[in-house]
């Protein structure tokens, strides 16, 4: 299924596994600009649990900077649910997934292409709400340090969050078991990307929290691989 | 069945002699008092508790490696055994944290560690209950069950350097290192030995009534 076919001279022919990635990852993008039905929603979602926070926690301007990173991140991790929730829905609903399976490439490729779809809806997201973040909470939340940890937290996300995904829509009850099965292993994700946003709002320089940074990493790159390796069971027919 | 008969009555015999040394054998920890002595059970099911976690993700990993029914079925009996066994130690461990640190709950690494893993397999149980019978559900299983275990370090790692943070007094013994008594010793090896031979007969037990479950259920298919 992942050896690459070859002409009579041993070239390999068909796509290369790059064209595989972006061609799924396309695919994603041009259905979202058509049907809408995940970026706009999630932002509006995400306004929303702005609000909630500000009506439930102490209005004290001071406090602002302890609770931000906590409101912060549990406004991330609930829209990326949210937008993950979606990243299987059309595909289910349209039969789209066994034309993808169809498809003669590995499916290592086809995780690829759809994790970074969901990375990129949820990291548009994010780019959207942390300016209304900084003025909810009036605090400096656009500069690059939290650039950083929000783009790796949110691939994190993305890389088990594809895996499961792609499982739960074909469960019973799947809206509340993805999170289910998400919110515990992204654990270490969330801890570290809140300890280090706090870091940021205190003004601390990188190396202060970089260990923090490299968590994240290190979990986006070991479950890169784990979930790339077995997808293949997943998706499976 | 003679070998399952044998771990029950192995069981039964250790566990009673634990029971009997925890409550008449051992002496009370000088500093901690009786309360210590829920230490006998506590740890043996965390550490049983984790080796059955330990089997989910080796047979989880055979399944998909393999393909054989076999290995799922061990592997789903260890999960369900061993969320029990974590809650159990959960629980025993309040009880015991109630009055040794005057709270029920702290979030120190091990307990945020043991309590995310807890979790983790409940979530596993849920999804093997939700998925689409048969094949399916334990392919589902089985890349659940090889995630949450490679994740388990994560988490360890991000909840001690989250408390480094935020220091908290040192609480109980769990944090000084120091030789047992030998009678402590003793009763804590026949303690888990008992728990041992409990999981053993639990694992054979249910690993033989999914092989009859899923029997049953392929004779329903098949005649009706």
């Amino acid at each position: 299924m992942n050896e690459r076919r070859t002409d009579a001279s041993g070239q390999p022919t068909g796509p290369s596994w790059w064209t595989v990635i972006l061609a799924v990852l396309w695919k994603d993008l041009l259905l979202e600009s058509r049907t809408r039905e995940i970026v706009t929603p999630i932002v509006v979602f995400s306004l929303l649990v702005i609000v909630v926070f500000s009506f439930v926690l102490d209005p004290n301007p001071r406090l602002a900077a302890s609770v931000a990173p906590g409101a912060l991140w549990v406004a991330f991790t609930f829209a990326g649910v949210l937008g993950l929730n979606r990243s299987f829905a059309l595909e289910k609903e349209r039969g789209g997934m066994e034309a993808l399976l169809l498809t003669p490439v590995g499916r290592d490729l086809l995780y690829f292409g759809k994790m970074l779809a969901a990375f990129l809806f949820m990291l548009l997201v994010e780019i959207i709400m942390l300016p209304a973040f900084s003025v909810a909470f009036n605090l400096p939340l656009v500069q690059p340090g939290l650039w950083l940890i929000v783009a790796l937290a949110t691939l994190g996300f993305a890389t088990v969050g594809t895996a499961f995904a792609a499982m739960t829509v074909n469960t019973r009850a799947r809206e509340i078991l993805l999170p289910v099965l998400f919110f515990p292993v992204v654990a270490p994700v969330i801890i570290a990307a809140a300890e280090a946003t706090r870091a940021v709002l205190a003004g601390d320089a990188l190396v202060d929290y970089s260990r923090w940074v490299q968590l994240i990493a290190a979990f986006d790159v070991i479950f890169a691989v784990v979930a790339a390796a077995t997808f293949e069971f997943i998706v499976t027919e | 069945m003679t070998l399952r008969m044998s771990l029950l009555g192995l069981s039964a015999l250790l566990m009673f002699t634990a029971l009997a040394m925890i409550f008449f054998y051992v002496p009370s920890d000088a500093i901690l008092g009786i309360s210590q002595r829920i230490f006998y059970v506590h740890v043996p099911l965390a550490l049983v508790g984790f080796l059955a976690f330990g089997v989910v993700a080796v047979c989880s990993i055979g399944y998909l490696w393999k393909g054989s029914e076999r290995m799922d079925n061990v592997a789903y009996a260890a999960a369900e055994i061993g969320v029990l066994f974590t809650s159990l130690m959960l629980i025993t461990g309040m009880l015991w944290a109630k009055p040794a640190w005057g709270v029920w709950w702290s979030w120190s690494p091990q307990l945020t560690t043991s309590l995310i893993l807890w979790f983790l397999y409940v979530a596993y149980l849920m999804l093997r209950a939700y998925a689409p019978p048969g094949e399916t559900a334990a392919r589902y299983a089985a890349v659940l069950g090889i995630i949450g275990f490679v994740d388990v370090p994560i988490v360890y790692m991000a909840a001690r350097w989250w408390r480094d943070l935020h220091p908290q007094k040192v609480l109980g013994p769990l944090s000084e290192e120091g030789a047992l008594e030998p009678s402590m010793q003793l009763t804590f090896l026949v303690s888990l030995l008992a728990f041992t031979a409990l999981f053993s007969y639990l694992m054979a037990t249910r690993t033989e009534l999914r092989r009859q479950e899923i029997q049953i259920e392929r004779m329903r298919y098949t005649y009706g």
